[in-house]
């Protein structure tokens, strides 16, 4: 009942001096359109992982090389350099819950081609990525399992890469040179666009793993295996075949750690979540203290304020206002700064979020403004009102009426 | 008949300014009737200021008890004397002390705020305790529109607008030239004379003093002289001073 009148008079109070209330909440604006913001890089980050992995389909696995020990020396994980092809042939062959592998190892190099030259990754694969990944050619053919028998010189371009490369020319069947060594371009992947993140997927060139093996890296090992489940079921099943067939063929004996480790894309997707959550509370918390500075300028301005109107106090007690009608208004005045401010803020952030991309700067970069990160800024925003209100409101409420009207 | 609104009974107020006690009323025992017209006069530091506020319950007495309308209110809680100033007072202040930037009206409805009063009653009863005092017409202007007199005007429609027991002026004059204070004045009497409220009134001026019907001097915390119109009674000062 008589809280909306206290929060009339409150508003009243405020718009009496419009340009000192701006003032106040300029803090609560910018901390809040921060976190909004900054909370929406994140968020967006997050989300391309998300998708990127869900694109990549969920009967997806990894086998990678483990850590090991060596005579009291531990590796890091992938300190490994055992994982064979045969490995991965073996896995075809004798695990029934896996329908199909792909070898993977890859490098970076310099790609030229006639004037252009580019710098990317090259990704050696088996014969069988395009349906691994769930990644086909859209132009062109994807290189088949003799290229890989002979480590033939072909590669199939990622779409940015053919773009940087070739512009409208058709690359197909014209030349290209990686690390000097010429390879024939027979295909071009289909483009899985931006999204979001801080890589493009379609920078990148397919070869044949041994080709990538023996003629750019030179060596004989490979840095992991995609195996693709006969179905999302089946990937435990499959997980499971593969560790006892890899514990047989690197002779591991019983009790003894792995020397490779099999990870699902559930697992994988996780771990990337999580470190673009990590990113978001740091973004977020960065944020979240210049909503704390804006709070403690409200408290400023609001016992600046108190000092002021002294004398309104005054004659609010005597005309019989209790103690606590005193510190409502003053708590529901810093709560109403903060609230409007809250607001404001909210707005701007999803602006700043919106326009984001067309910095130059962010020029990719993805943004999610999620209702829990407005949600949340809002909550914040209100609570820092009342933390910070409360002080000055008691103080307010506290003045004893005789001295509070005598004050000049 | 006669009604005792006020009853006063040996009230003493010491203020403790560091080590030294300054006893501002020594032992007034005083009674007001129902419709009286009282001034309170007095030379600075008498103790006239102090007395006014424990009847306006702004401040509490020391010893001594305060009997307003029947009801001992020297020992009340903070917010019980807030709801009975808000009820049974009305304040009339030398400064006016009205607030800045804010509407005549809006400066009368400030006591029925605190009172439960919803928004339509309470904008009528400030219309009419407006009309009252001669403002029709100047409600919706700011106070820092008005003149000095029409500001103590709102002053007196804001002390009336709750039908208070008492109004307690304390100089209502005192920063008004003579015309306006004369106008003021003679609001004071119509409103005692018309509507029987009850005025106490403090001032050091003799002729603001002689509209009152009865005029109480004090001095040094003491009562020493009651006048009514004209005529001295040295009962009261006997009884004051001794107590």
């Amino acid at each position: 009942m008589k809280i909306f009148r206290i929060l009339q008079i409150s508003i009243r109070a405020l718009s009496r001096n419009k340009m000192r209330s701006f003032l106040t909440i300029l803090g609560i604006i910018i901390g809040v359109a921060a976190v909004i913001a900054m909370v929406s890089v994140g968020e967006g980050a997050k989300k391309g992982v998300e998708e990127r992995f869900a694109a990549m389909g969920t009967n997806l696995l990894f086998v990678q090389p483990g850590s090991r020990r060596f005579r009291g020396v531990q590796t890091g994980a992938g300190g490994y350099v055992t994982l064979k092809p045969e490995d991965a042939m073996a896995i075809e062959q004798y695990c029934d819950a896996v329908a199909a592998v792909s070898p993977s190892i890859s490098t970076r190099a310099q790609v030229v081609y006639a004037n252009k030259n580019w710098n990317t990754q090259i990704q050696g694969t088996g014969e069988k990525f395009p349906q691994v990944r769930k990644w086909n050619v859209a132009e062109g053919t994807y290189f088949d399992e003799t290229h890989v028998a002979a480590a033939a010189k072909v590669c199939v371009l990622g779409s940015l890469v053919k773009q940087n490369l070739f512009e409208d020319e058709d690359p197909i069947g014209k030349t290209i040179r990686i690390n000097k060594i010429p390879f024939k371009v027979i295909g071009v992947l289909e483009s899985k666009g931006e999204q979001g993140g801080f890589f493009n997927r379609d920078d990148i060139i397919a070869a044949p793993y041994t080709t990538v093996m023996r003629r750019l890296r030179g060596v004989d090992y490979i840095s992991s295996i995609d195996v693709e489940a006969i179905s999302a079921d089946m990937t435990d099943e499959a997980q499971r075949q593969i560790e006892e067939l890899m514990r047989e063929r690197h002779r591991i004996a019983p009790g003894a750690d792995d020397d490779f480790e099999v990870r699902n894309m559930t697992d994988v997707a996780e771990s990337a979540a999580q470190s673009s959550q990590i990113m978001t509370i740091l973004l977020g918390s960065i944020a979240g203290i210049s909503l704390i500075v804006g709070g403690i300028g409200i408290m400023n301005i609001m016992l600046v304020s108190v000092t002021e109107r002294i004398r309104e106090i005054g004659i609010r007690l005597a005309v019989g206002a209790r103690e606590k009608d005193i510190l409502l208004q003053f708590l529901i005045e810093a709560i109403v700064l903060s609230v409007g401010g809250g607001l404001i803020g909210i707005i701007i952030g999803i602006g700043v979020s919106r326009l984001m991309k067309y910095v130059p700067t962010f020029e990719g970069i993805t943004t999610v403004v999620t209702p829990g990160s407005i949600l949340l800024a809002f909550l914040f925003s209100a609570s820092v009102g009342i933390f910070f209100g409360y002080y000055p409101a008691r103080k307010a409420s506290r003045l004893d009426p005789i001295e509070a009207l005598r004050y000049e | 008949m006669s009604e005792k609104i006020i009853v006063l009974e040996n009230i003493v107020r010491i203020y403790q300014i560091g080590e030294v006690e300054v006893q501002a009323l020594r032992g007034i025992s005083y009674s007001i009737e129902r419709s009286e017209f009282l001034a309170i006069m007095g030379p600075s530091g008498s103790g006239k200021t102090t007395l006014m506020s424990i009847l306006g319950l702004l401040d509490r007495p020391t010893s001594g008890r305060y009997f307003l309308e029947g009801e001992d209110v020297s020992s009340l809680s903070k917010d019980q004397m807030a709801a009975i100033r808000n009820k049974k007072i009305g304040f009339v202040f030398q400064n006016f002390n009205l607030l800045p930037r804010t509407t005549a009206l809006e400066n009368v409805e400030l006591p029925l705020l605190y009172s439960n009063i919803n928004g339509k009653e309470s904008k009528e009863r400030a219309l009419a305790a407006l009309a009252k005092v001669g403002l029709k017409g100047w409600e919706y202007h700011r106070t820092n529109q008005l003149s000095g007199g029409q500001m103590q005007r709102v002053a007196i429609a804001r002390a009336l607008v709750n039908e208070p027991s008492i109004i307690l002026a304390d100089e209502p004059t005192g920063n008004l030239d003579s015309k306006n204070g004369a106008e003021i004045m003679d609001i004071f009497t119509r409103l005692n004379r018309e509507q029987n409220i009850t005025l106490v009134m403090v001032t050091h001026d003799p002729v603001i003093a002689s509209y009152a019907r009865r005029r109480l001097y004090l001095k040094d915390g003491q009562i020493v002289r009651e006048e009514i119109n004209g005529k001295t009674d040295g009962q009261a000062s006997v009884q004051g001073g001794q107590l």
